[in-house]
């Protein structure tokens, strides 16, 4: 009956939207009246897990498991579900969790919400509240399956820590061979970078900064908060920056802690895809910028001029209050 | 290669999101639609499979006749020819059900959908419909080759990408990265006229379980003013984000 949460993780190290679908899962637990199983893919310390409402572990620990294989995930994923008698399988949304939830779903016969932000209203009927139309509406959706998958967008509920102890199991699923018929021959990740999905501060620049040569200012503020660096689709298409730094409707999803936007003006399009954000600072030499209008805090002003300064004054705070 | 684009057929993203029947239903009044953007990624790669290497392209939509239009555009941007399975979308796995039933008669290589249609974000339809057909599928794809029966695709990950290969038939749910923005066709005059005499063909739907459905919409609160920060006083907008927003 368990609750069930795949746990993603990195190096060892458990990402923190995972952290945070435990967390909800607990309370989906709570009112279901059960508890929450998590599933590990080669992590050897799960302790951790335990803070943050997790009961049981069931750890997965084989080597062709090393990268990332939706399929081979997912399959693993629904024998945890049937040998726990799971109803409600929870996931976040990052790029792994998108991609292995309709497979899941479909092997589940399950069905599935996506970009999901709240509680269920209820056990029966089981209704969860979704962003959707980019973040322009709340769609409330009902999932009529015996088993349901809950796909919980970044930042919505939060990382939450409970008390209790866990218990972990080593858990070995039959994998078949037509699990593995996508193989990954490279995978190219940039180390040290703070990425977009993970980031708890998101600085972005747009077309206002004239040009990729005047991203140094960009970075330097990022660094200086820990924070990824993002863009606007007309500067990724004109390829000052890289398409994954693209963030908006047709780019990537921003759900950070606090999004400072430089030289953006703030149309609708992007605007949708960083409207979850929880804090939007602009900076813009324009005061009729539309940004203006969707910003908790505004600079009017040249940003070149303000960001230099700004991340002086910024570095003097974080070194009076390290 | 026979090539299948899913095309999902969305409001325009400058569109006014409003809701009817007592928030229940979305509101098309005044509202243009048009090819899901990350569809039409999908599609202008087919195109290009079509010209370098030789490909049939059919595009298909679950919809009510009024998404015809939507699928008479992409013939007019080089289809050869549109299916539409008459039956309002619903959920993503009915419209992957009706897919996968149209995608099985047909025997594709290669199935193209976007990674997210912009109007209800499920993300789901490409995943589900691969496992239905009991495909392989690659998700977020940005990039994608085809050699005889092999597939070598591009996937965006959190933080980089990750270069895989997979036997065809295959099932992708691509974005922008397929192609650049800026090979994006506007179809011609020629496309146009000639989209108007290609096979547009209408199936009846299958009966399909309910998994999930819409009940009601609601829109995000209004938005607070912005405090506005002399650019003289950068303290102040750190001490701000400090104490108030508390997220420094
Ligand atoms: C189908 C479709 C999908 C789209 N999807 C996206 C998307 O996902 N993401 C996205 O970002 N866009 C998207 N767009 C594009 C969007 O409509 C805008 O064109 C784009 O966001 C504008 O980018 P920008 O703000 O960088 O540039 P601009 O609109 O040119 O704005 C530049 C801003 O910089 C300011 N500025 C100039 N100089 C300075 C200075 N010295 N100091 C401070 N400020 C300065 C200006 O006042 C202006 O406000 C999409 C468009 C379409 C049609």
């Amino acid at each position: 009956m368990s609750v069930l949460v795949y746990i993603e993780s990195e190096e060892g190290k458990f990402k923190t939207a995972s952290l945070e679908v435990a967390s909800y899962a607990k309370e989906v637990a709570q009112m279901l009246g059960t508890t929450v199983t998590g599933v590990t893919f080669n992590t050897e310390d799960v302790s951790e897990l335990a803070t943050y409402g997790v009961d049981k572990v069931l750890k997965i620990n084989n080597s062709k498991l090393k990268n990332f294989n939706a399929e081979a995930y997912a399959d693993a994923l629904k024998q945890a579900a049937e040998k726990e008698g799971t109803k409600v399988v929870v996931v976040s949304q990052s790029a792994n969790s998108k991609y292995l939830a309709p497979l899941l779903a479909v092997h589940l016969n399950a069905g599935y919400a996506s970009n999901v932000v709240a509680i269920p209203e209820g056990a029966s009927p089981f209704v969860v509240k979704r962003t959707a139309f980019t973040n322009k509406a709340f769609n409330f959706t009902k999932i009529d399956t015996d088993i349901k998958i809950i796909g919980v967008s970044k930042n919505a509920f939060g990382v939450k820590e409970s008390q209790g102890a866990a218990t972990a199991e080593d858990f070995s699923p039959n994998l078949s061979e037509e699990d593995f018929s996508v193989n990954v021959i490279n995978v190219d990740k940039a180390k040290d970078k703070v990425t977009i999905a993970d980031a708890e501060i998101v600085v972005s620049g747009g077309r206002g900064l004239k040009g990729p040569e005047n991203w140094g200012m960009i970075e330097d503020l990022a660094e200086t908060l820990g924070a990824a660096t993002a863009c606007s689709k007309p500067v990724s298409d004109m390829g000052w920056r890289p398409h994954s730094e693209h963030v908006g409707q047709t780019g990537k999803p921003v759900a950070a802690n606090l999004y400072i936007a430089i030289g953006i003006s703030g149309a609708i399009q992007h605007l949708a895809g960083i409207n979850s954000s929880k804090v939007k600072v602009v900076i813009n030499n324009d005061p009729e910028a539309p940004f203006f209008k969707a910003a908790d805090y505004g600079v009017v002003g040249d940003a070149f001029d303000i960001v230099p300064k700004l991340n002086e004054k910024l570095k003097e705070f974080k070194a009076k209050n390290a | 290669m026979k090539i299948l684009v899913c095309i999902s057929h969305v409001p325009d993203t400058t569109s006014k999101i409003n809701f009817t029947d007592n928030n229940t239903q979305f509101d098309t009044n005044g509202v243009q639609f048009v090819i899901n953007p990350n569809d039409e990624f999908g599609l202008t790669r087919a195109m290009w499979f079509k010209e370098k290497q030789g490909a049939s392209v059919d595009v298909i939509n679950v919809g009510g006749p009024e998404t015809e239009p939507t699928l008479r555009k992409a013939l007019a941007i080089g289809a050869d020819s549109a299916i539409r399975v008459n039956t309002p979308a619903t959920d993503g796995f009915q419209v992957a059900k009706q897919l996968a039933n149209v995608a099985k008669e047909g025997g594709y290589d290669l199935i193209i959908a976007g990674r997210e249609s912009i109007d209800y974000n499920g993300g789901m339809v490409p995943g589900m419909l691969a496992a239905l057909l009991e495909a392989n599928f690659v998700n977020t794809c940005i990039g994608l080759e085809v050699d005889g029966n092999e597939a070598k695709a591009i996937r965006e990950i959190d933080g980089g990408k990750e270069t895989v290969s997979a036997k065809l038939p295959l099932v992708i749910g691509g974005q922008k990265g397929l192609v650049e923005e800026s090979d994006l066709k506007i179809p011609n005059m020629r496309g146009i006229m000639m989209a108007r005499k290609k096979p547009l063909n209408v199936v009846e739907p299958v009966d399909v379980t309910v998994h999930t459905e819409a009940e009601k919409f609601e829109k995000p609160a209004p938005k607070g003013a912005v405090k506005l920060v002399d650019p003289d006083n950068l303290d102040e907008l750190i001490q701000l984000l400090h104490k108030e927003a508390k997220v420094i």
